[in-house]
């Protein structure tokens, strides 16, 4: 066992876990935030996609115990009161079917935006497509995807 | 994934001694193919050493034409270095290729050549380079430590602390790349510096990365798109699987070596 202790959504959160506890299983099964999804577990699918200290990662491929001291947010940490301007534009432009990928698209997707905004590079739907290389949406639902980031950029620009 | 000892190492020297004090112990790096080898019970160390908080080891040093890349700095650490763009750019694209974005934030260049992978895209760029691998122990060219499939010139518990290399005249990289892995079906990494040319072949021999000496030959006299088509490309020694014959990948080395001088 070994003693973990992080930031997840602002709170702290401190627990013993077992030495091979995947950070996806320590935010599911240790917190109950289960809207990080386990899609493929083999590091395709970009469904268990969380923020470590700012960065999109895979929560399916780094250990709990890794993440030790790091600042963490989940897709529940993203609405403030009210939908997070990119959630709100997944509502909009239908960006979503049966939602299972969901999560992992909106933290892939606010991730890609800070990033393009700190590198003063501009988000186009080229490379929002190519951005989501890591992300797999088996409804074939990518054009909406791709319509409700290029929106949800802009929200998040404007506010 | 089997039950595992995980340790975090506080600096080189503490790493090395976690390691000797192990069983069987495997170090930690970005962990984006060791944690899924793991999952697949394809490893089963007895003790994991995390190089994680290790803050000698991260970062990118360009002085000049020389580049200096910290064994755990990250694939988009390396992508987004704007100093590197200038003196090396072919390096930072292959950095910018690699996994997906998630990954990159995750993986490192020192993860990614300990574990030389057939496939993988840094073995490739620091051949064609003649980088030199620093490690906890002495430093070891490029040339000697990639020694075949999934093997290298480490000795057991050898720790990577860095690679470096003199930015060349002109460099250029492309990858073919698996559609759903983004592994390289083939890549080539071409560089011209110092009156040398090197030509290094990634995800293509069945022993893992090499030079192509008929490459550099004709590139040596014409660095030229043109000139790689007088080049005859061999089959023989090259993979074949469920991605593609051997013959497909002779044809994938003329065809990213033509893209990456371009």
């Amino acid at each position: 066992m070994t003693e973990i202790s992080m930031t997840v959504n602002g709170r702290a959160a401190r627990a013993s876990v077992p030495d091979n506890t995947l950070l996806v299983d320590f935010l599911r099964e240790h917190l109950r935030l289960t809207g990080t999804h386990v899609g493929c577990d083999t590091s395709q699918c970009g469904a268990c996609v969380v923020h470590v200290n700012g960065r999109a990662v895979k929560s399916c491929t780094m250990l709990a115990a890794s993440a030790e001291g790091a600042e963490v947010t989940t897709i529940e940490g993203l609405a403030n009161g009210e939908l997070h301007p990119m959630q709100a534009a997944f509502k909009e432009n239908h960006g979503l079917q049966c939602g299972f990928c969901t999560p992992g698209m909106i933290m892939s997707a606010t991730d890609m935006v800070a990033r393009y905004r700190a590198a003063g590079k501009e988000l186009t739907e080229e490379a929002i497509r190519h951005e989501l290389e890591g992300n797999i949406c088996r409804c074939t639902g990518y054009h909406n995807i791709v319509r409700a980031i290029q929106d949800g950029a802009a929200k998040m620009a404007a506010s | 994934m089997y039950d595992v000892t995980y340790h975090r190492a506080a600096s080189v020297d503490d790493a090395a001694a976690k390691f000797s004090a192990a069983s069987d112990g495997q170090l930690l790096a970005g962990g984006q193919t060791l944690l899924p080898t793991m999952k697949h019970r394809l490893a089963a160390p007895s003790d994991l050493i995390d190089l994680r908080g290790i803050a000698d080891l991260v970062g990118v040093k360009v002085s000049g034409r020389k580049v200096t890349i910290g064994a755990m700095t990250t694939h988009a650490a390396v992508a987004e270095n704007a100093e590197l763009a200038k003196v090396c750019p072919a390096i930072v694209k292959l950095a910018g290729g690699i996994g997906d974005p998630a990954v990159r934030h995750q993986g490192t260049i020192g993860g990614s050549i300990a574990n030389n992978d057939p496939a993988a895209d840094y073995p490739a760029g620091l051949l064609a380079l003649a980088a030199t691998i620093h490690t906890n122990r002495r430093e070891i060219a490029a040339d000697e430590f990639f020694t075949g499939l999934f093997s290298t010139g480490l000795d057991e518990g050898e720790i990577i602390t860095a690679v470096s290399f003199d930015a060349p005249e002109t460099c250029g990289y492309a990858k073919f790349p698996n559609p759903a892995s983004r592994y390289a079906m083939t890549g080539v990494f071409v560089s011209k510096g110092g009156g040398a040319v090197r030509v290094a072949v990634t995800g293509a021999g069945s022993d893992g990365v090499f030079r192509h000496e008929g490459l550099e030959q004709a590139l040596s006299k014409d660095w030229s798109a043109a000139a790689v088509d007088g080049v005859k490309i061999s089959a023989d020694g090259l993979m074949s699987d469920i991605h593609c014959d051997a013959a497909y990948r002779a044809n994938l080395i003329r065809a990213m070596a033509k893209r990456a001088i371009a």
